[in-house]
């Protein structure tokens, strides 16, 4: 009985690997914590103590200064929360266009770099070698500067069908202005794509048990055409259009397209569409050749193979580098504060920080954005990675 | 448990960081003459104000103010070192104690002198207004013909405000261009993005001074607005503002007494007038009392100037500026700069 060892008493103790680890785990969060604190605290007091005022009240203050791209209505009496959201709408819209933009034209020049035609092949990869490797600020000024500003002024623009213009102030073009008809139209166009989706169903379906095939692109578009235009001829034209007339300095009425805009767009998405092509050309590279010749010899032409075996297989090692060039197309956009395109940074960490002097609270929000954006983009195209992904079985 | 308690003392050390740290009076000019020259921000090139001449050396009213508070501090004007910020940078560079003095074509106003922990310290070194560079092939007269115009403007500037206010008052329309430099304002007011170029019109004629065919742009005669320019430090060292503003009065009164970089060292010995021996240190303990040498404004003459020979120099008639004194001319002279009185 004396020998008996006694069981171990649960003590805390240093030498216990899991009392260790959770004891580094909690120094962490508060080394983590006391440095956050310390930091704002410090903050606080030298704001303070400096007499720089601090806080969002700024935000509710009236702006008074004009702005030359909003989508939505701004007048210079408006709030600096407003200027915000229209900063914000202006990188957005660059993002979008630019994000769409480039993986067209990447998925073209990384196509066109595997093509066995020798001066489609070597003329993408001039593109690519080029456009890789000059910094997206210069591709920037360049496009600003050399392609956009030397163009004609506006009392010598070059007109095309009376109604589109391109001059130094940008591309002028009509103004669809809704009429009675348009809700109709609307609603017609929806019915067109709802009817699109069922009979892309329907032909799947059928497809799949009888492996009859069926002219799905051709049908879908006689659908979208035919629907809204039917809709047309009952209701009348859904819009007029406001062409662009030359008035004192510049065009008035129509849209237009600020060749600020214009400039950065297109150097960001030919800078961009080099990188997406190299990855679309690494993805087709993955895909083993066996599975070409055995999707030949099942009796596909070169096209379904392409689209049906080799893509789908691609974008498997396509997707997540094309996720860190849509983030980097994000991020890029604030360049354009060196041509004056109204965007997040040369708008809000420009012109309303240097307003307001708020330095802290509007960088602080405007890297947020920017955090944000860029979560947003990697969340939707990791959801779609895991929609593509092979499925093993 | 060794960590934990360094950890505690880190956090009880950033929490006397955090509560600490109050600057006292002079802690801003102790730590100017510690590290003995100034750091002064001027413009990214603005020729006549502060642009760099051939031999990289800053050339400008501005950059020659700082030079006279370098000769009032340390007796010796080259003790200055120069940060060229463009108009989004420059307060939040001395807010952050980067720069000591801000001495770049900056507009004073309330919010600025009030809210941003800056202080003008009152001296203006140049009565300016915003007015606009306007391309002859327009045809524009006036202001009030611009309608629909396109307009180049330096980003986070009071211009940016005015011109607003302007268009507003006077039910006209117009759209903004905004850049961050003035050469790429100016660019784009040559390749015809803009119908006018707006700023201070002392800017104006700088800038049209630097366009590729000067003689092809009109300054429009409007003025519509008041900038009155001076230098800007950061809040919380009265003595160090004390020293800017009366360096600049300094340099107003020479002008005055008819003290000059040529006669200021003859008239601080064998002066007979009172007042001008007051100034010049030969009477009265002014210089100690602002925490300088006695002879702090002979160095600040002899080695800079007085005011009106800063602005000949800078922008006066044989420059390619040539602008007249105007407004800024003394007060005794048909102008408004007027400085009180050293005694």
């Amino acid at each position: 009985m004396q020998n008996q060892i006694s069981a171990p008493k649960q003590r805390l103790s240093l030498s216990d690997p899991k009392v260790r680890a959770w004891l580094f785990q909690i120094i962490t969060v508060v080394a983590v914590v006391a440095m956050g604190w310390y930091l704002f605290d410090n903050t606080q007091t030298n704001l303070q103590h400096r007499g720089i005022t601090s806080g969002f009240g700024f935000l509710e203050n009236s702006a008074g200064f004009g702005i030359a791209q909003h989508l939505i209505p701004f007048t210079e009496s408006d709030t600096y929360a407003r200027v915000f959201l229209i900063g914000l709408l202006n990188t957005l819209l660059v993002t979008f266009i630019g994000v769409i933009l480039a993986t067209l034209l990447g998925f073209i020049v990384g196509v066109a770099r595997l093509s066995n035609n020798w001066i489609i092949n070597k003329l993408a990869t001039v593109y690519v070698e080029v456009f890789r490797n000059i910094p997206p600020l210069l591709q920037i000024l360049f496009w600003y500067f050399a392609v956009f500003l030397t163009l004609p002024g506006p009392r010598a623009a070059h007109g095309f069908l009376g109604s589109f213009f391109v001059s130094s102030r940008g591309l002028n073009m009509p103004a669809a202005i809704a009429t009675d008809a348009a809700w109709p139209f609307v609603i017609s166009v929806v019915l067109a794509i709802v009817a699109i989706v069922f009979m892309t169903r329907w032909a799947n379906k059928r497809f799949e048990a009888t492996g009859v095939p069926f002219h799905k692109f051709w049908a879908g578009l006689a659908l979208f055409l035919v629907i809204p235009a039917l809709c047309a001829l009952i209701f009348g034209a859904p819009v007029h259009w406001e062409v662009p007339e030359l008035k004192g300095f510049n065009f008035v009425g129509g849209w237009v397209l600020i060749p600020e805009l214009l400039a950065l767009t297109l150097a960001l998405t030919v800078y961009t569409a080099a990188f997406i092509a190299e990855i679309v050309r690494s993805g087709i590279k993955s895909v083993s050749h066996g599975q070409t010749e055995a999707a030949r010899s099942l009796g596909l032409r070169p096209g379904p193979t392409l689209r049906k075996v080799i893509i789908p297989q691609a974008l498997r090692v396509i997707i997540p580098p094309l996720t860190s060039q849509y983030l980097n197309l994000a991020k890029n956009s604030s360049l354009a504060a060196g041509i004056g395109y109204p965007e997040m940074v040369s708008l809000f960490a420009g012109t309303v920080l240097n307003q307001t002097g708020q330095a802290i609270e509007v960088i602080a929000i405007t890297m947020s954005v920017y955090l944000a954006i860029s979560i947003s983009i990697s969340l939707l195209m990791n959801w779609y990675n895991k929609r593509i992904a092979l499925i093993e079985r | 448990m060794k960590m934990l308690k360094s950890t505690l003392a880190v956090v009880a050390a950033a929490a006397a960081l955090g509560l600490t740290g109050f600057a006292q009076a002079g802690a801003k000019l102790d730590a100017i003459q510690k590290k003995g020259f100034i750091q002064c921000g001027v413009s990214d090139g603005l020729p006549g104000f502060s642009v760099p001449d051939a031999s990289g050396k800053i050339q400008g009213i501005d950059a020659d103010f700082c030079r006279a508070v370098a000769a009032a501090v340390f007796g010796d004007a080259t003790k200055v070192k120069f940060s060229q910020l463009n108009a989004k940078e420059r307060f939040t560079a001395l807010q952050s104690g980067e720069i000591d003095i801000l001495s770049r074509n900056t507009t004073w106003t309330s919010s600025r002198d009030a809210s941003m922990g800056l202080v003008f310290p009152g001296f203006v070194t140049y009565y300016d207004g915003v007015g606009f560079l306007a391309n002859s092939k327009l045809g524009v007269k006036s202001a009030k013909e611009l309608d629909g115009a396109t307009i180049c403007i330096q980003a986070g500037t009071t211009t940016e405000l005015n011109v607003s206010d302007y268009f507003r008052a006077n039910n006209l329309k117009y759209t903004p261009i905004t850049f961050d430099t003035s050469d790429e304002s100016a660019k784009s007011l040559e390749s015809g993005r803009c119908d006018v170029l707006t700023s201070d019109k002392s800017q104006l004629y700088a800038q049209r001074s630097k366009l590729a065919s000067p003689k092809d742009y009109v300054v429009l005669p409007e003025t519509i607005s008041k900038e009155p320019l001076g230098p800007v430090v950061a809040r919380g060292d009265e003595d160090f503002s004390t020293i800017v503003r009366w360096v600049g009065y300094a340099l107003l009164n020479a002008e005055e007494a008819g003290v000059t970089s040529k006669n200021v060292e003859a008239e601080a010995k064998s002066t007979k007038n009172p007042d001008v021996a007051r100034l010049l240190g030969a009477d009265g303990d002014y210089g100690p009392q602002l925490k300088l040498k006695k002879d702090w404004v002979v160095q600040i003459v002899k080695q800079v100037g007085n005011y009106g020979e800063m602005f000949e120099k800078n922008l006066g008639a044989g420059t390619p500026l040539e602008i007249a004194r105007g407004q800024n001319a003394l007060w005794n002279a048909g102008g408004i700069q007027y400085a009180p009185p050293v005694r």
